[in-house]
């Protein structure tokens, strides 16, 4: 994503990042739209569900009071404007604010998103380091093994994998639902909702542990390859010191900037992971939405999902400037 | 001169890669064969061969830092003591230093101080002692005529001059015997080569050797007290640089002679052919095919390196 | 120092190499031939197998429900007796078919958009460049979710939901290839000449792309086949009455608390190890047809 822009000025970098958020911003809520349009679900009928006793009169009234006699241009201006100004509409399945909806489920979601995050993270770069120092060793195929296996294991799988494991089989953990069902909200202790987010995160943080650690073992491999390494051996450093003061530096920064970068890879696997053990955040309120017709809460969750993404890759580019000092120069003078 | 009055000697050293062409067969590729050079305390001694010959290998095989692939044969003495792998992990950075090519040898993203010092025992430690550090590289730099705050600098942002001091700095650092430079010249201005050539001239009066690897016989000839001729993985000749005055009447070796008489202002007249890659070696000496003093001995086997008129020789016909 | 780092990098490509399924002793080109072979063999062999399993060999035996596996059940029987490896069978054939489909219509969107990036180049190459990054801008998972919506869910919904988020990564290696070639002497030559773009497209673009092209393309089709098990096995994907993989999972889950972990297991294991395979096949190509790796050992 980066590149294209000039490096004269922080200033002059966000506002590009701003302006071509803006462009996402406006295409994507217009694709969803249309793409909700084309879908053969009827706001209507979602909204009624099944219940005979609405006569045709009634619907009329209420997809009168939707708009949705309008042209479909005039409702997605209608509706673009008054996402502008805050008002997402109302999900139909939650009977409230599409927006108080999302702010409550994505809370939960950025417990495990955070979790899975930091933990793949850590445990990949670490594991990336270690097989990129063990080269060609054992050490290495273990665990480029590991990654090659686990770039091609679906997330859900692996989350039904691990329910048979360590909820069914080993009975460490509840089987699903964040809340036990039958105690109330209150009654729910800060253990009861930690040992519910452990499975989630465990399955969302084994999958994305391969990315980061095939990409840091390239790295590595690469630094070691690096002549600056055969000068730091010839000057005498050991191994030690050549992978703490150069392979560290080296490979750290791009594996932060991917970390940032695989945010769209965290959110997919959140829908995955929430679906299979009932977790209740965002991606599950996706899934619901999609499967029951409620569209303003799923074209809410897409915008949401957008920004998300979109945070990521600026966090990515920023960091970059802040802490390259090939970078960062450029702009101090 | 006895064994123990070098600084360094490098006897009969071969290295050669084993690579997989194509299927499985594996080849051995020979780039140094029978490469002899000694180094005394004191003086500089240049290595002169064309570009891409294999010359640095002599500079990683004496430091053991040879890829893994490589196979290394011959011996190499420091001060009269033959060196083993482990020897040389103990003694690169604190008796043999490497001044190598450019700037890309210096890790992008650390401190330019950092690196000076690296060799001498980790940067890392407490503020008191890292301040100590601090003030040692920036009084290093402040001797060979940089600010000290190039201490605080990232190599991308030092000029071509400037890197290569820093560069002899990381060697002059750890208070090395013998340093090798990998070719010190290229790229540099006059005014900096001539800067750089004499912080190599001030190097050696205290007391260090060195060896410099170059393809540039003209800065060998301004600087090196001896230079040795490298062709094809080999030493031809080992002279005195007085021996190079005139039309090169002192000279031993005909490959010697001719590279003297192809400099622009020594005639200018180019060697007929070209260096013979590894893997596609004479049987006999390494300049068959090129010699105009070529008879049919010459092809048979490769001639030993003895001793002439003060230097060293590697041909059956030099007298 | 420059060439032995060289020699060093080669000897690193060497190392990095394949699986060897194959004795030692044949040369690289070789064994990878037949290993490809090898591979899509067993890939043609499920292809197949799968497409001749019957609604009549799936037939309810309500006396041999939930059969662990075993001898006459390698994968165990589900909740009505349907033997499980005859179920994942077809499963994986449905999947290979789609992942087929998805494959190559990503394929064809990738070289349409990244051959005419950078031929018309200026604004047309912008908004190739702001596709990418557009498709990019939202997790695939909701990308097929909504364009699987749109087209009223089933097959048809899958392959497009699947193959309009899978073309970028191609189109990215093409533009950069055509953007490389567009700079070479021969193409400027015959732009001179007065060549139009079309021409210089079909005669020096296509054949130096066409590598890049099967190896992607290959590529893509593990991608796509695990997507299109886990958006089915979210319910936006096939219906339940299809035989696929993803459905197979979704039921599975109701039986997860009474110990039927075969249900689960063996289709999900099945579905890696195709996709595994298939990335092993375009690797291999990849090594064959690539001039940086084709004569290097491993």
């Amino acid at each position: 994503m980066n590149g294209s822009m000039g490096n004269n000025g922080l200033g002059k970098f966000l506002a590009g990042r701003l302006f071509k958020l803006i462009t996402l911003l406006v295409a994507v809520s217009l694709i969803t739209f249309i793409l909700m349009k084309l879908s053969p679900i009827d706001p209507v009928t979602a909204y009624v569900g099944a219940d005979s006793r609405v006569g045709a009169e009634q619907r009329e009234l209420i997809a009168q009071q939707w708009g949705l006699d309008r042209p479909p241009a005039e409702q997605f201006l209608s509706w673009f404007s008054s996402l502008l100004s805050g008002d997402w509409g109302q999900s139909i399945i939650y009977r409230r604010p599409v927006l108080s909806v999302i702010g409550e489920k994505f809370l939960a979601s950025l417990a495990v998103m955070a979790a899975a995050w930091a933990l793949s993270g850590v445990i990949g770069f670490s594991l990336g380091v270690l097989s990129g120092v063990k080269e060609g060793k054992l050490t290495d195929k273990l665990i480029r093994g590991y990654c090659h296996v686990l770039i091609s294991t679906p997330t859900f799988w692996l989350g039904i994998l691990f329910v048979m494991v360590f909820a069914v089989w080993l009975g460490w953990f509840p089987v699903a639902l964040s809340v036990p069902i039958g105690v109330l909200a209150e009654d729910v202790t800060m253990m009861d909702k930690l040992s519910h987010l452990v499975l989630p995160v465990l399955t969302l943080s084994v999958i994305n542990i391969a990315g980061i650690c095939m990409h840091t073992r390239e790295k590595t491999v690469e630094v070691l390859r690096s002549d600056y390494v055969l000068f730091a051996k010839a000057r005498g450093e050991n191994r030690r010191q050549i992978v703490r003061s150069h392979v560290l530096r080296n490979v750290s920064l791009p594996a932060i900037t991917l970390q940032f970068l695989s945010f769209s890879e965290l959110f997919g696997g959140a829908v995955f992971v929430e679906q299979v053990f009932s977790y209740p955040g965002l991606g599950q309120a996706a899934v619901q939405a999609g499967l029951r017709g409620d569209v303003p809460l799923l074209m809410g969750i897409t915008i949401i999902s957008l920004l998300f993404v979109y945070t990521g890759n600026t966090a990515a580019d920023l960091l970059y400037r802040a802490v390259d000092p090939r970078i960062r120069e450029r702009y101090a003078r | 001169m006895k064994d123990e009055e070098y600084l360094l000697k490098v006897e009969n050293l071969g290295v050669s890669f084993s690579q997989y062409t194509q299927g499985l067969k594996k080849t051995r590729l020979q780039v140094i064969t029978d490469l002899c050079v000694e180094l005394r305390a004191g003086e500089i001694l240049a290595v002169v061969g064309s570009s891409g010959s294999g010359k640095s290998l002599l500079a990683h095989a004496v430091l053991g830092i040879l890829p893994e692939n490589a196979e290394e044969t011959g011996s190499i003495f420091f001060e009269g003591r033959k060196l083993s792998q482990r020897d040389k992990e103990a003694l690169r950075g604190k008796e043999i230093a490497l001044i190598p090519q450019s700037v890309n040898f210096l890790d992008p993203l650390q401190k330019v101080g950092d690196q000076i010092l690296s060799g001498t025992g980790g940067t890392s430690g407490p503020g008191q002692k890292r301040r100590r550090r601090t003030e040692q590289a920036e009084a290093l730099l402040a001797r060979y005529g940089l600010e000290p705050g190039v201490a605080r600098y990232f190599p991308h942002q030092l000029s071509g001059g400037m890197a290569r001091k820093v560069l002899l700095q990381t060697a002059l650092a750890a208070d090395c015997r013998a340093i090798i430079a990998d070719e010190p010249t290229p790229g540099l201005d006059p005014d900096s080569l001539a800067e750089v050539l004499r912080d190599f001239r001030a190097a050696a009066a205290e007391g260090r050797g060195i060896l410099m690897i170059t393809h540039d016989i003209n800065a060998a000839l301004q600087i090196a007290d001896r230079i040795a001729i490298f062709y094809a993985g080999t030493t031809f000749e080992i002279a005195a640089s007085s021996d190079f005055a005139g039309d090169g009447a002192a000279l031993r070796h005909p490959y010697t002679r001719a590279l003297l008489q192809a400099l622009p202002d020594r005639g200018f007249t180019p060697i007929p052919g070209s260096q013979p890659l590894p893997g596609e070696l004479p049987e006999g000496c390494l300049f068959c095919g090129r010699c105009p003093q070529q008879t049919e001995e010459c092809a048979g086997r490769r001639p030993m390196f003895r001793d002439l008129r003060g230097g060293k020789v590697r041909c059956i016909h030099a007298t | 120092m420059r060439e032995t780092v060289e020699l060093h990098k080669k000897q690193g490509v060497g190392r990095a190499g394949g699986v060897r399924l194959l004795p030692a002793g044949l040369g690289i080109r070789e064994r990878t031939i037949a290993s490809a072979v090898l591979l899509t063999g067993i890939f043609l062999f499920i292809l197949i197998g799968g497409s001749l399993v019957t609604d009549d060999m799936l037939r309810v035996d309500l006396t041999n429900i939930f059969a662990p596996p075993g001898g006459s059940h390698l994968f165990g029987t589900d909740w009505v007796g349907r033997d499980m490896l005859l179920r994942t069978l077809a499963g994986l054939s449905l999947s290979i078919k789609i992942g087929v489909l998805c494959s190559v219509f990503s394929n064809i969107v990738a070289v349409v958009l990244g051959i005419l990036g950078p031929t018309l180049g200026g604004k047309v190459d912008a908004l190739v460049s702001w596709l990418i990054d557009l498709v990019l801008s939202v997790p695939h998972a909701i990308v097929i979710i909504l364009i699987s919506l749109a087209c009223g869910g089933g097959m048809k919904g899958i392959v497009v939901g699947v193959t309009l988020t899978h073309w970028t990564s191609l189109t990215r290696v093409i533009r950069a290839e055509v953007l490389q070639i567009k700079e070479a002497e021969y193409t400027k030559i015959s732009e001179k000449l007065g060549k139009n773009s079309f021409y210089i497209a079909k005669e020096h673009i296509l054949p130096h792309v066409l590598p890049q092209l099967v190896v992607g393309t290959v590529l893509i089709f593990p991608h796509a086949i695990l997507h299109e098990a886990s958006i089915t096995f979210l319910g936006f994907g096939l219906p339940p009455h299809e035989p696929a993989i993803g459905v197979i999972l979704a039921e599975s889950m109701q039986y997860l608390t009474s110990g039927s972990w075969w249900l689960a297991f063996f289709p999900g294991a099945s579905l890696i190890l195709v996709s595994m395979l298939v990335d092993r096949v375009g690797k291999n190509i990849e090594t064959l047809i690539s001039p940086a790796t084709a004569y290097k050992g491993i």
